[in-house]
């Protein structure tokens, strides 16, 4: 065991690993945080905590994190390259770790075009693979990027996004090989719609043996309406809704979409649990987080194994 | 070349409307190439200024000069005795040349007429095209000849990241994708393989995270 991480050690025991996540608020209220978070509770093993998704400010993802891990529960601090420099972001990792958070996941970010910041500088000192580098160097090494000895080296479980949709498809697995290279231990991927895409995405990943070296978590994320169906396959960048699962979602009367929503993500998750290489999910229900428990049970992934 | 665009005529009026002698310099060297501040265009701007100031009742004594090269003290020396008769001096030379200007006549306020952008190539006719960020260490040698700093949105080293789309850009489909660039390259190169090589995080400190930069060639330096 690389780290004291709850998710490294589900996923080393060999059972589906489930994560999902939690979007701060857009202002101080923990409440929100806590509620959002228990919402959670026992249905997954990990909490994703995003860090100014979109490129819009939000509480930030450490101090978050540290609201759910004083309710017991293990948050996963997501940082983006976009908002810091390696001295920022060391520096908060150090602290996340002190308060107890173990496990974090690397991102370039989106960029600051989307958010409500336009205006803002974007960063980029280091991107998603130099981040992975710094942290595992920070972990296996006890040295800041710098080179310099770290007094008490954080020991996080490194984690990393990989968007098998997005282009050129024929690099998607050699980009996840650099990931691999770089040293991370697991993997979360963007939602998953187009089946097909993933599996064929998957087998490339399994034919170079890196379902071996890495753990690769499926991203899942239900759908509530047939507009955000549209919306996500005409809008997101990166994203990949074939036509039948736009098709599906409209063929219900609306009151009824949610609940195809959850049916479509529910046969996602176990269709994939068959799949070669796939380790665990990735649950995101932006905004719509009670609806978790019941995916997470109606795909058999209850009980949580007590690790 | 470095590029610019002209200043908006509000913002160039409000600096020069105090005064009523005004020398504007122009530069013979990039903002002359990409149609922003060469001589042409400070005739343009001239004429420009006299209509507007006639409209307001008010005669504007405006001298045109276009110098060989503005970011060179040799050539700004040539202002000299223009300097003495006016009251301001207005530059259309990118910012090395405003402050070249401003360097060696320390009496005279001067205003800058262009913004200057970036460093750029022409990719046709009217177009131009950011292509370089002077970092100071360049990888082109690497990427295929297609600039990751300077050409992808997020300046990533080890992209394309999730956000590439159809050889485009997250932020704009008007903007290609730098690494479906790299890629394309690298394949028509036969160097796939390369794409798996990690860059390490880069050392700013040769780019302007480590403070102004000079270079001093002791060969030539006098």
């Amino acid at each position: 065991m690389k780290t004291e991480s709850r998710l490294e050690k589900v996923l080393a025991s060999g059972a589906l690993a489930v994560t999902s996540e939690c979007g701060p608020p857009r202002g101080a209220v923990p409440e929100k945080v806590k509620e959002k978070a228990e919402l959670l509770r026992g249905s997954v093993d990990v909490i994703n905590v995003t860090d100014n998704q979109t490129a819009m400010v939000r509480m930030s993802s450490w101090a978050a994190g540290i609201l759910i891990r004083q309710l017991g529960l293990d948050p996963v601090l997501q940082m983006v390259t976009r908002d810091r420099n390696r001295l920022a972001m060391q520096a908060d990792i150090i602290g996340a770790y002190s308060h107890g958070i173990n496990t974090m996941l690397c991102l370039s970010g989106d960029h600051p075009h989307f958010g409500d910041h336009p205006m803002a500088s974007n960063v980029y000192d280091l991107d998603s693979v130099q981040l992975i580098q710094a942290v595992v160097k920070m972990r296996d090494e006890g040295k800041f990027q710098g080179g310099k000895d770290i007094d008490h080296p954080p020991k996080m479980f490194v984690g990393a996004a990989a968007n098998p949709f997005a282009d050129p498809f024929e690099l998607r697995v050699m980009r996840l090989a650099k990931k691999v290279k770089a040293g991370v231990d697991f993997i979360q991927t963007q939602c998953i719609y187009n089946l097909d895409k993933f599996e064929t995405w998957m087998k490339g990943v399994c034919d170079r043996g890196l379902h071996e070296q890495v753990y690769i978590l499926a991203g899942i994320t239900p759908m509530k309406t047939a507009g955000m169906a549209r919306y996500m396959k005409n809008r997101v960048p990166g994203m990949d809704v074939p036509d039948e699962v736009v098709k599906r979602m409209e063929s219900v009367p609306k009151e009824q979409q949610p609940e195809e929503g959850i049916k479509i993500a529910v046969e996602t998750i176990q269709r994939l649990k068959e799949v070669k290489g796939v380790a665990g999910f990735h649950i995101m229900a932006i905004e719509w987080e009670e609806k978790v428990p019941e995916i997470v049970e109606k795909a058999g992934l209850l009980p949580r194994p007590e690790v | 070349m470095i590029t610019a665009v002209r200043k908006p005529m509000e913002e160039i009026i409000a600096c020069v409307e105090p005064y009523d002698r005004i020398l504007l310099v122009g530069c013979n060297e990039c903002v002359s190439v990409c149609s922003a501040g060469g001589r042409k265009e400070v005739a343009l701007l001239a004429s420009a200024l006299h209509m507007h100031f006639m409209k307001q009742g008010k005669t504007m004594d405006i001298r045109e000069i276009t110098l060989e090269r503005q970011c060179d003290p040799e050539y700004v020396e040539e202002l000299v005795t223009s300097v003495d008769g006016s009251d301001a001096i207005l530059s259309m030379a990118c910012g090395c040349g405003v402050q070249t200007i401003a360097a060696r006549y320390r009496e005279k306020p001067v205003f800058p007429a262009v913004n200057t952008t970036f460093m750029g190539a022409s990719e046709r006719q009217g177009v131009w095209s950011e292509r370089c960020q002077g970092c100071g260490d360049c990888v082109l040698g690497i990427t295929g000849g297609i600039c990751p700093i300077a050409r992808c949105s997020k300046r990533l080293m080890n992209g394309p990241c999730g956000g590439s789309t159809k050889g485009k850009c997250e932020i704009d489909a008007n903007v290609d994708c730098a690494w479906q660039l790299i890629w394309d390259r690298l394949k028509a190169l036969g160097l796939e393989r390369r794409i798996e090589d990690i860059m390490e995080a880069k050392d700013w400190r040769t780019s302007r995270d480590g403070g102004p930069r000079k270079i001093i060639r002791e060969d030539l330096a006098s």
